[in-house]
């Protein structure tokens, strides 16, 4: 999903460092299709499981996951103990080597991958709360309630992202990534907002609503009944996308050294590999693990997107 | 059209207005006292240490009521005055951004033209055929979901280590010193090279990806089927929907600024690269306050820029927009 | 001149199969002739009006042949179509409200599509603003960008631009479908003075308001589920129907004057058979108050008077 530009297509996001440019996933030209309702359960998990996009992504997330899940408990090491020889390549005892201190790689990178599922489900999920409801709110009551509901996207949509968290960050150390996914949460609302705005316009001008208005159902009734299937694959969608947009930026700001130091991502992976001169030294093993974790989740979660548009949106399939 | 600007306008002085109170609030509410953050990590002399207090309590503003701390602000803001450096006292932070802000452009600019110009024209490509769109979108997926940092080490791994055709770090050779010489200008190049592919490539596959998707979608318009209905030339519909699907990658330019900055700021750091993204570093790592503050108005204040002025080109290149301001029919 | 239509057949490709939208259609137009295509939704008329120019992507052309003014069309052949597309068929779409770029002048449309045609625009320029007077839009249209056109006005340039050079054959696919009833009559009649006028030599009027097309047009031809039910001048199908199906149609047709406390209005119960797997024989089968057991056995589309032709066992 791009930068959401009322009712205008999608662009890809540029490895949503601060912004999250918005997914390649062709969201928002569906701004004005409608984002389409599948016609039962069963239909959708046919067509799902029909599009290897979708399966291949959701595979790929999976595996991760399971790895995150399952990856500290068969891990034999503890991620920050300076438990064996330093600088080894993987081995029978060290499945990923171990790093400048001596520390298990893999322990480090499981460990990293929890963090990275925290930060995308928290940070992700306030942006597309807030984002959510600021959209939906601005969109459905339109007038001066729309007017300064856009400023403030505007407003805060603008600022970079990792600049405001630089700042924040800078003075407050953060202590948890729970933390950290908070304040990447309230920054990187605002692209959801719009897209959501423009997508409620969209559908609040339809037909089938004005109907539902004019038989007299409240406007509670209509926006569970009428507004919100419409929506929900494309809430969806847009989840998934600020799951991964908020991934790499807690990545990024880890590198930058201002994540908790106490604990282990794969963006601090990536930190202390780089100032430990793991590069000079060649240890690969320390510095590709972390990077291929994010890619695998990140990118698996946009093609995982791009098959869900497809199975949303009947246009899209091919025969 | 006057009016639409005016807004833009309105919107972005708000913008550098609540970012200019975020930058100066802060500090101020914080946990912790700045002044004795920055005092500890000094361990001074005693003695000096009572002077350096007083020094930073009076830069910070703290020896002042709030609302006059906040005028103070903006008044050296006005002035150009940043404050100054703790680490490298007494240069100011001006100073000090001005001397990386050439290093920085030098990677952002060619990295934001190239990769949009060429991630359009590739997806384009890929669009009308099923064999390169089969390449085309895999690799752009990966690239976009990469983080920039990480392609950077990759990169410099294989292309400075092992290979060793580039230079691992630095923007130009320790041994020479910057100038209008052809050796200079050639080892700037070298140095260059890996931190731009580093940029140039992740930029490359979201607008690959992006395009691709806007011209499918400008192919299967109304006004596309039309044309193709009439028996127009593919070259014809195709040229069309190229020129429709610009317009919001245009706009996705503007929102994506922040994001390359961002990510320009974490390669310098990979390559050591004297830009914005090494001093951004040292400052965070030295507490250096003025200068993260500094960094960061900067930063907000060329991205609002650039924001502007993208938003003005728009106006002239989307008929819909300039017509829709002035009332149409 | 004239158009043939020999059993043509053309089905939709979807993930459960072929959708049978036009199951083998035969009927004739003379030179000069307005065709009324009418019928329900989904019963294969827009799909019969756009497989004569242009097979979107799901469309296959499955059998059965188009010959017009004497030459056969290459309905399957995108690019060998190209030759046919604008100088002898053209078309005026469904969406001709949206039709033109919206980021371009109309003018220069006109221009890059004629030159893209080998036509010389200069040449034809003075043409194209007569007849956009002879519409009542003025030469500045040429000059605006669509944005700046009401809805009307973008749709009789459409219509201006698909005639321009004076096809054989046009297809105006459901054009007063999105209008107020004094712009149909406007449309219509429209379109009617192109025909006289020789700017147009054939058409084919696609809509399912039978009431427009007893006013424009000359003859009626009137479908269901994919085949053909009556065709006949549209005096007779609207006074003298045969088919049952057309002959409920014209009796759901509400009459000036008559009030509902009078005489309620009554639809045709029931709907239309999947065109997935359509049933065997009379289509209309289900819904027919004169079906019989004959009726398993699909009826041939056959002259019962001359000049009116029926599909129905009942009648032949």
């Amino acid at each position: 999903m791009a930068a959401p530009r009322d009712l205008e297509p999608a662009t890809v996001p540029q490895a949503g460092v601060a912004t999250v440019g918005g997914p390649a996933v062709a969201v928002e030209p569906q701004a004005a299709a409608g984002a389409p309702v599948p016609a039962h359960r069963s239909e959708f998990v046919y067509f799902a499981l029909r599009n290897w996009k979708f399966v291949l992504g959701l595979g790929v997330v999976l595996v991760f996951l399971a790895a995150a899940l399952f990856g500290p408990m068969i891990a034999s090491h503890a991620p920050l103990e300076f438990s064996g020889p330093t600088d080894q390549p993987p081995s029978s005892d060290y499945w990923f080597g171990t790093t400048s201190f001596g520390q298990d790689v893999f322990a480090q990178f499981v460990h990293g991958l929890r963090a990275a599922f925290l930060v995308g489900a928290v940070g992700g999920g306030i942006a597309w709360v807030l984002g959510a409801v600021v959209g939906f709110t601005a969109g459905y009551r339109g007038g001066a309630i729309d007017d300064v509901l856009n400023m403030l996207t505007n407003v805060v949509l603008v600022i970079p992202t990792l600049a405001i968290l630089i700042i924040v960050s800078a003075y407050m150390n953060v202590h948890s990534y729970a933390v950290e996914a908070v304040l990447i949460g309230l920054t990187s609302w605002p692209w959801a907002a719009r897209a959501v705005r423009a997508q409620t316009f969209t559908l609040k001008t339809r037909d089938f609503v004005d109907v539902a208005r004019l038989s007299g159902r409240s406007t509670r009734q209509v926006i569970s009944s009428e507004i919100a299937p419409n929506m929900s694959s494309y809430l969806l969608m847009m989840f998934i996308l600020l799951f991964g947009g908020a991934i790499l930026i807690g990545a990024s700001l880890d590198f930058l050294g201002l994540g908790p130091s106490e604990s282990v991502s794969l963006g601090l992976m990536m930190n202390n590999a780089f100032l430990s001169s793991a590069l000079v030294l060649g240890s690969w093993w320390w510095f590709l693990p972390p990077g291929i974790g994010i890619i695998g989740i990140v990118g698996g979660l946009y093609v995982m997107n791009v098959g869900l548009d497809e199975v949303f949106n009947p246009r899209l399939r091919e025969t | 059209m006057l009016r639409y600007l005016a807004r833009k306008v309105v919107v972005y002085l708000l913008t550098f207005f609540v970012a200019v109170t975020i930058d100066w609030a802060i500090p101020r509410f914080m946990p912790g006292d700045p002044v004795e953050g920055l005092l500890s990590r000094m361990q001074a002399q005693p003695a000096a240490e009572k002077a350096l207090s007083g020094y930073y309590t009076n830069a910070f503003g703290f020896d002042v009521p709030i609302w006059k701390q906040y005028l103070n602000f903006w008044a050296a803001l006005l002035h150009g005055d940043l404050g100054r450096s703790v680490q490298n006292f007494p240069t100011s932070v001006s100073e000090l951004i001005l001397g990386a802000l050439p290093y920085t452009l030098a990677l952002l600019v060619p990295a934001i033209l190239l990769s949009f110009w060429a991630g359009n024209k590739v997806g384009a490509m890929a669009a009308r055929r099923k064999a390169l769109d089969n390449t085309v979108l895999p690799v752009g997926y990966v690239l976009t979901a990469t983080p920039q940092m990480w392609l950077g080490v990759v990169l410099a791994w294989v292309f400075a280590l092992t290979l060793g055709w580039f230079p691992v770090s630095g923007a130009y050779g320790f041994d020479l010193q910057p100038g209008w010489t052809l050796e200079f200008a050639w080892s700037f190049l070298q140095h260059w090279v890996l931190p731009f592919a580093a940029l140039f490539l992740v930029a490359f596959g979201g607008w690959a990806i992006g395009m691709r998707n806007m011209i499918i979608y400008e192919l299967e318009a109304d006004y596309s089927n039309y044309l193709a209905s009439l028996g127009a030339p593919t070259k014809l519909v195709r040229k069309y929907a190229y020129r429709n699907a610009l317009l919001p990658q245009i706009t996705g330019l503007a929102l994506a600024l922040g994001a390359v900055v961002a990510g320009a700021i974490v390669v310098e750091i990979v390559f050591s690269y004297p830009g914005l993204g090494t001093l951004t570093l040292g400052a965070i790592q030295n507490r250096d306050y003025f200068l993260i503050q500094g960094i960061f108005l900067f930063i907000i204040t060329g991205v609002l820029i650039a924001n502007f002025l993208i938003d003005i080109a728009y106006v002239f290149i989307d008929p819909r927009t300039r017509i829709g301001m002035q009332g149409g029919r | 001149m004239s158009l043939r239509v020999d059993d043509l057949k053309v089905y939709y490709r979807t993930l459960r199969g072929d959708v049978q939208a036009l199951d083998g259609v035969t009927f004739e137009i003379a030179d000069g002739e307005i065709m009324g295509l009418a019928g329900e939704s989904g019963c294969g008329k827009s799909t019969l009006g756009k497989s004569l120019i242009r097979l979107d992507g799901r469309m296959r052309h499955v059998g059965g042949s188009v010959t017009l003014d004497g030459k056969q069309l290459p309905l399957g052949d995108d690019r060998a179509m190209n030759a046919f597309r604008f100088k002898s068929v053209s078309i005026v779409p469904q969406y001709a409200m949206s039709a033109l770029n919206p980021t371009r002048k109309v003018g220069r449309i006109a221009e890059e599509l004629l030159e893209s045609r080998g036509i010389h625009f200069d040449g034809v320029r003075p043409e194209l603003v007569r007849r956009l007077e002879l519409v009542g839009l003025s030469k500045d249209v040429l000059g605006m960008f669509p944005i700046e056109l009401s809805g009307g006005m973008k749709q009789r340039t459409v219509m201006v631009l698909s005639t321009l050079l004076n096809p054989s054959l046009l297809i105006a696919d459901e054009v007063t479908s999105a209008l107020d009833v004094s712009s149909q009559r406007a449309v219509a009649e429209m379109l009617v003075e192109f025909r006289e006028r020789s700017y147009v030599k054939s058409m084919v009027f696609i809509t399912h308001d039978l009431a427009i097309l007893y006013q424009a047009a000359d003859t009626i031809l009137v479908m269901y589920a994919g085949r053909l039910a009556e065709k006949a001048s549209s005096d007779a199908v609207i006074s003298r129907p045969k088919h049952p199906y057309t002959q409920l149609l014209v009796s759901s047709l509400p009459e000036v004057g008559v009030r509902y406390a009078d005489r309620r209005l009554e639809g045709i119960p029931g709907k239309p058979p999947s065109l997935l797997e359509p049933p065997q024989g009379c289509r209309f089968r289900d819904r027919c108050p004169l079906a019989f057991a004959k009726c398993a056995e699909q009826p041939p589309f056959v002259e019962v008077e001359p000049g009116h032709r029926v599909a129905c066992w009942a009648v032949t």
